[in-house]
């Protein structure tokens, strides 16, 4: 690899405007996490007993996939810096499959915890991991739109090595998406 | 004034402001009202009066936003309106639905005026700012989808841009979210569910909207910063206030029936809300920050600054304030609501239809970029004015709410409602002067419309 097509980058990488969007995401899961903190203390025992009930195992495989499709993401950002459009498009793709089968895992793991008859209602604990892994839940779906219009428009060979600021920008979201289901998971599933 | 259709905006500002003065008149007999139970009774009973005080200040915003969108939509797409004539029909229309309903209240028992408008067929009436009557509603309605229909066409065939699409997608937020004004169901909790749809998907979802376009509008015209800059700090800043204040609207859902997770939810999303009021404010300094004229309108500047610092403070600052559902727990329905109300309406939808006023009457009137300096300085006095009077009536009413909270619902031996209201008088004599002077402020501003003198040259 050249150094040649890395002119001088801007930081932060990606248009300016998600930026703004991922700092205020963040600051509403930071929100969500720390009433989590709060509700918690108020009520150790609670929380602890209806961690159990959860499914760690999907919820490490969620994490395994999230961070892999980050790291494709990565992979496509680098192959449009240079200038490979069809294999951005192709890393892209692959990122995209990835959220899917994080979207399936996780449908699944809420229609067993429905069946159970569990709701928002239960209690805190579930009310807390309904809500914050939902809004989660659309935050990959939302992820997973950018990334597709990413991807159709690199196909075209919309991005060069020289303008790829909307490859940025996609990558920049999906990061996002992945660093809160990081400090999501251990928090919610884990930590006791 | 670019387009000739403009024009048709004039009529709407006009009785904006006539309608305002009503309003605040009203506001000052209602506010004597607290202290003194029985001034102008039976005349004018109080329920009557606050219900002709709250009505009049939306129906009045409703005409300052469809003159303002009247006026941008034709500059912004670079085409004439579609159709003016139905524009200025459907003015005379919403200008009689609505005096007669004000005359409505004022003349008869508000049953009777049930009574006789038929709200028995679809029962509509007697919900806290849904009085109207149901004729009148859809009167509401109708102006409201002919409006959308002449703007939107006007859109269709001309430039699209960002200001204009959030204009239009906050005004048929504004008309869709009216219909569930229609639906009364029989169960209390689920009324009050979808009476917020109106009223908070309203103040705190899409008039943000509107207020965000008109804002950007005049600072675009004002500073003269490129577009791209000022429709990009738009987009984030609707952005933040649909992710705030749609869930947000579970602020509302604390105590009235509904589950226990509102709380949560509400909390939580409604303590963003100030973030898009702060964002406002971070951008209009910027902008004028980095203008590329001055501009001879000084008086309109003024209130386009003002603006986004009045609506954080009252909106953000003072709606954060209560809303939390433990600090709601206490301050639900108190003088503290009343403050936050007084505050943000007049910060956030006063302000902004003043300010696209300030700026575009001086041009529907021929002038070529602002009103004299005369007049201009009478109506920054009439800035000063209101404004500072409404921060100390927010100010003593806050007071009022801070007290009543502890005399009512805090104390080990907590008072009645009525004993409290004694204890608190003197805030609202306190409230009632500074209403007083907010009224003269708003003579001062109707004042400097008649005020002539040598016009601002306009700049390049």
């Amino acid at each position: 690899m050249t150094q040649s097509h890395t002119k001088i980058s801007q930081y932060p990488p990606g248009d300016f405007a998600i930026w703004i969007f991922i700092y205020a995401e963040l600051l509403v899961f930071g929100i969500f996490f720390l009433s989590y903190a709060f509700a918690r203390s108020q009520n150790v025992e609670l929380f602890n007993e209806s961690q159990l009930n959860l499914n760690r195992i999907s919820g490490a495989i969620n994490t395994l996939i999230l961070i892999t499709s980050s790291y494709f993401v990565v992979r496509a950002v680098a192959a449009i810096r240079e200038n490979k459009s069809l294999l951005c498009a192709r890393w892209l793709l692959a990122a995209i499959v990835l959220a899917g089968a994080f979207i399936g895992i996780k449908l699944f793991e809420f229609i067993s915890i429905y069946s159970e008859g569990i709701s928002l209602s239960t209690n805190t604990f579930y009310m807390f991991y309904l809500s914050m892994t939902f809004f989660h839940f659309m935050h990959v779906i939302m992820g997973m739109v950018i990334l597709i219009a990413v991807m159709l428009k690199a196909k075209q060979g919309g991005y060069s090595n020289e303008d790829h600021t909307g490859v940025e920008t996609g990558a920049s979201y999906w990061h996002m998406v992945d660093l809160v289901w990081i400090i999501l998971f251990p928090l919610v599933y884990v930590m006791r | 004034m670019q387009y000739q259709s403009q024009a048709v905006a004039k009529p709407y500002f006009i009785a904006a402001i006539g309608l305002f003065v009503g309003q605040i008149v009203f506001g000052a007999i209602l506010g004597l009202q607290y202290v003194m139970g029985d001034f102008l009774f039976p005349e004018i009973p109080f329920n009557v009066a606050r219900m002709v005080h709250t009505n009049l200040l939306i129906v009045w915003l409703l005409f300052g936003f469809m003159g303002a969108a009247y006026y941008m939509v034709p500059e912004e797409t670079e085409t004439e309106l579609y159709s003016p004539k139905l524009a200025l029909i459907l003015f005379w229309v919403f200008l009689a639905a609505g005096v007669l309903t004000i005359i409505g209240y004022l003349a008869v028992p508000y049953a009777t005026l049930a009574q006789i408008t038929g709200n028995d067929l679809l029962p509509t009436m007697g919900r806290e700012f849904l009085e109207q009557p149901t004729i009148t509603k859809i009167g509401i309605v109708i102006v409201a989808l002919g409006m959308l229909f002449n703007i939107s066409m006007t859109v269709l065939k001309g430039r699209k841009t960002a200001i204009i699409m959030v204009l239009l997608l906050g005004l048929w937020g504004l008309a869709i979210f009216f219909l569930f004004s229609f639906y009364n169901p029989e169960n209390l909790v689920l009324d009050k569910i979808f009476w917020w749809w109106v009223v908070h998907l309203w103040v705190e979802g899409v008039w943000e909207l509107i207020l965000g376009s008109i804002l950007a509008f005049v600072l675009i015209k004002m500073t003269g910063v490129d577009r791209e800059i000022i429709e990009k700090w738009l987009y984030v800043i609707i952005a933040m206030a649909l992710i705030s204040g749609i869930i947000g609207t579970g602020h509302h859902y604390f105590w009235i029936g509904t589950p226990e997770y509102w709380q949560w939810w509400g909390s939580i999303f409604s303590a963003i809300e100030p973030i898009p009021f702060f964002m406002m404010v971070i951008f209009a300094f910027n902008m004028v920050n980095k203008r590329k004229r001055d501009h001879p309108n000084k008086a309109a500047m003024l209130w386009a600054m003002g603006t986004p610092v009045m609506a954080f403070l009252g909106a953000g600052v003072w709606g954060f304030m209560h809303t939390l559902a433990p600090v709601n727990y206490y301050t639900h329905g108190t003088q503290i609501t009343a403050a936050h109300g007084h505050m943000a309406f007049y910060g956030a939808y006063v302000m902004i239809v003043l300010a696209i006023i300030s700026y575009a009457m001086p041009l529907l009137r021929g002038r070529a970029a602002g009103n004299s300096k005369k007049a201009q300085i009478v109506e920054m006095w009439s800035f000063w004015l209101m404004t500072v009077s409404m921060v100390f009536i927010t100010l003593f009413l806050t007071g009022a709410g801070i007290l009543q909270v502890w005399l009512q619902r805090i104390n080990e031996n907590p008072m009645g409602f009525m004993e409290v209201q004694d204890k608190i008088a003197i805030f609202y004599w306190m409230r009632e002067v500074a209403g007083v002077i907010f009224l003269i402020g708003l003579i001062v501003y109707v004042t400097s419309f008649f005020i002539g003198g040598d016009e601002e040259e306009a700049s390049s």
